[in-house]
């Protein structure tokens, strides 16, 4: 297809994005160690969460796609976190 | 004139690879195979439909009738299992949406042939698999189609077969979504811009994504319920630190967008039939496409209104009775724009149109009484009652199947390129439409009355409701099988279709009946919007 571009990312960019991702799940681990109560899957999710939107934009392309594909993966995204939000409306107040 | 090449075969007569029976079940053609869920649809919706009349038979009086409490249990379980898993879920975006969404768009196919095939594969081996529980293991599973925990993981019937049945049915359906986004995003004819897409197309967009975003809950969620009867993991159970609401969470994450996934290919078909037979231009394109979308994203986050009795918090249950009253906008919006649709066109009071005006008096009244569901105070008088059990099917059946059967007496011409007799089919929507309010607006009044749904057996001041639901029953099996005896009377004895029967002017009414094997002698080019009329219209604007 004419518009087909290769997107190569440097071993620079991609190492800083691996360090974030294993800085992240270290804190995932130690978080555990706190009791933080009912937001702990909270806390667990959003870190979660990060780790997911950086593989997506970077390990996966994301970034270099077009804004219709931005989003409508944001949109996807956003729409399973308003569900867990909704779900802890629940779980919060009961 | 026609787009498509008379001399070529229709996709009926056209002879591949594989010849006979085969050239059928290994067909990647998207009308074949459209074909296929239909007669697995059929003869699944008649055996779902027999369980039903048997259990009417069994309510006609209070005490036993006809079978045991435990049968009634496994009847109603499998009945809810097939009609909502195998027939209403997939039954219009697989069968219409198949046949139809790539001829309406231009295109010659879907985007991925053989993953549809997969899809058809899949949902059989579900569909099999759901029937097959029944007679495997320790008994039919007794839950409801719900599986509600505890006691989906307690009971030691074939729960376990039937979950996974409805699992692998759920695959077909995600695949069945991805492969009509994929289309409708690449497939597009020329000159085909997004405003210049036919409504039904549109339908099926909404509802693909909502397959496609939706279904992996219930998945995982059915997986779960495998894992803590198999495991004893403690997702559920409170004594292992569980949570049963989770399960209802999790269960109508999914199943109230499923209402939408069965409801907006529904509302997309009667889109199509209200134009044609006004001889006019649908009012408010703009309106019923932006309400399709609103009615797929509202719907994610109203599935609380069934569980308000569950125990629940407050505002839990304050938000989601207030979206609840939100999603009702949209399809009041389409509903106005049906009526509008027809007010002052030319009126031809054909069968397809009059099960499309059905579909609008039957839906509104299912939507109303959502209406008493979705309101707290309400709900608490009305749950788990009869009333429920009026208003599901309502919505189901009177919305949903109802529009299957406009939809089917409107491409029937196309789809087989024979006529049926159309006064045959006026008496059989009269006695579907009279059998129909006799079976279910009884139980609006019952359940108002106190009468629990999924109940064996019932106290002697609810005898006469039930009597005459019973009575409906038997009307409605009538008529169904009336509708069902004209089709396959055209079948073998129709007079040929025209290309074009009701002058629509959508693009499936522009090549032969039936379709050739590719649909189009030449991919069209799109120079307009839809449902133009040109000198016959009769907008007055």
């Amino acid at each position: 297809m004419k518009d087909e571009k290769q997107h190569i990312s440097s071993y620079a960019s991609l190492t800083v994005v691996l360090v974030i991702l294993l800085t992240l799940t270290t804190i995932s681990v130690l978080v555990t160690g706190i009791h933080l109560g009912p937001v702990t899957v909270a806390v667990a999710l959003v870190i979660a969460s990060v780790k997911v939107a950086i593989v997506i934009t970077q390990f996966m392309h994301l970034r270099f796609e077009n804004l219709f594909l931005k989003l409508a993966v944001s949109g996807v995204f956003t729409l399973f976190a308003l569900v867990i939000l909704i779900t802890f409306i629940d779980y919060f107040f009961r | 004139m026609t787009m498509g090449n008379d001399t070529q075969p229709s996709y009926l007569e056209y002879q591949g690879k594989h010849k006979g029976l085969a050239g059928w079940l290994l067909s990647t053609d998207h009308k074949r195979i459209g074909l296929l869920y239909l007669y697995a649809i059929i003869v699944f919706f008649f055996v779902a439909a027999f369980l039903g009349l048997l259990m009417r038979i069994e309510l006609i009086a209070p005490g036993k009738t006809i079978m045991e409490p435990q049968t009634y249990n496994g009847l109603f379980t499998i009945h809810g299992i097939i009609m909502i898993f195998v027939i209403v879920i997939p039954g219009m975006a697989a069968v219409f949406g198949n046949f139809f969404l790539p001829i309406m768009i231009g295109a010659r196919d879907v985007a991925f042939p053989k993953l549809n095939l997969f899809s058809w594969y899949l949902y059989i081996t579900g569909a099999l698999l759901g029937v097959l529980s029944q007679f495997i293991g320790n008994g039919p599973p007794d839950t409801g189609w719900t599986f509600y925990v505890p006691y989906s993981v307690e009971s030691d019937t074939s729960v376990i077969w039937a979950l996974t049945a409805a699992f692998i049915l759920g695959f077909s359906s995600i695949l069945t979504g991805l492969n009509f986004i994929v289309t409708i995003h690449r497939l597009r004819a020329p000159g085909m811009k997004w405003m210049r897409m036919p409504l039904f197309p549109w339908a099926i967009y909404a509802t693909a994504w909502t397959q496609v975003l939706a279904t992996p809950i219930i998945g995982i969620t059915l997986l779960m319920v495998i894992a803590e009867r198999v495991l004893n993991i403690g997702f559920f159970d409170p004594a292992l630190g569980g949570d049963p609401l989770l399960y209802q969470h999790l269960f109508w994450i999914y199943s109230h967008p499923a209402v939408y996934i069965m409801i907006l290919p529904a509302m997309g078909v009667v889109t199509e039939i209200f134009p044609t037979f006004s001889q006019k231009p649908v009012f408010g394109y703009t309106a019923i496409m932006i309400s399709s979308l609103a009615i797929a994203l509202v719907g994610y986050f109203v599935w609380g209104h069934h569980m308000f009795t569950a125990g629940m918090s407050y505002y839990a249950r304050w938000f989601f009775s207030f979206l609840t009253f939100i999603v009702a906008i949209p399809s009041a919006i389409k509903v106005f724009n049906w009526i509008s649709t027809m007010y002052g066109g030319s009126i031809d009071l054909k069968p397809p149109l009059l099960y499309a005006i059905a579909f609008i008096f039957l839906f509104m009244i299912g939507g109303f009484t959502g209406l008493v569901l979705g309101s707290l105070a309400t709900n608490v008088q009305t749950h788990d009652t009869a009333f429920v059990v009026a208003h599901f099917h309502y919505i189901i059946f009177g919305g949903m199947g109802f529009a299957f059967f406009a939809g089917i007496h409107y491409w029937y011409p196309k789809m087989f390129g024979k006529m049926y007799n159309n006064r045959v089919a006026n008496i059989a929507w009269g006695f579907n439409f009279i059998g129909f309010n006799l079976l279910y607006f009884p139980h609006f009044i019952l359940g108002i009355q106190g009468m629990p749904r999924r109940s064996y057996d019932y106290l002697p001041q609810f005898h006469t409701g039930h009597f005459i639901s019973t009575i409906g029953a038997f009307i409605l099996i009538a008529g169904m099988l009336l509708m069902l005896f004209n089709f396959i009377r055209a079948g073998r004895r129709g007079i040929k279709a025209p290309a074009n029967p009701w002058h629509g002017v959508t693009l499936e009414w522009k090549i032969p009946s039936p379709p050739p094997h590719e649909n189009f002698e030449e991919i069209p080019e799109i120079t307009s919007k839809p449902y133009f009329f040109g000198s016959s219209d009769k907008t007055k604007q």
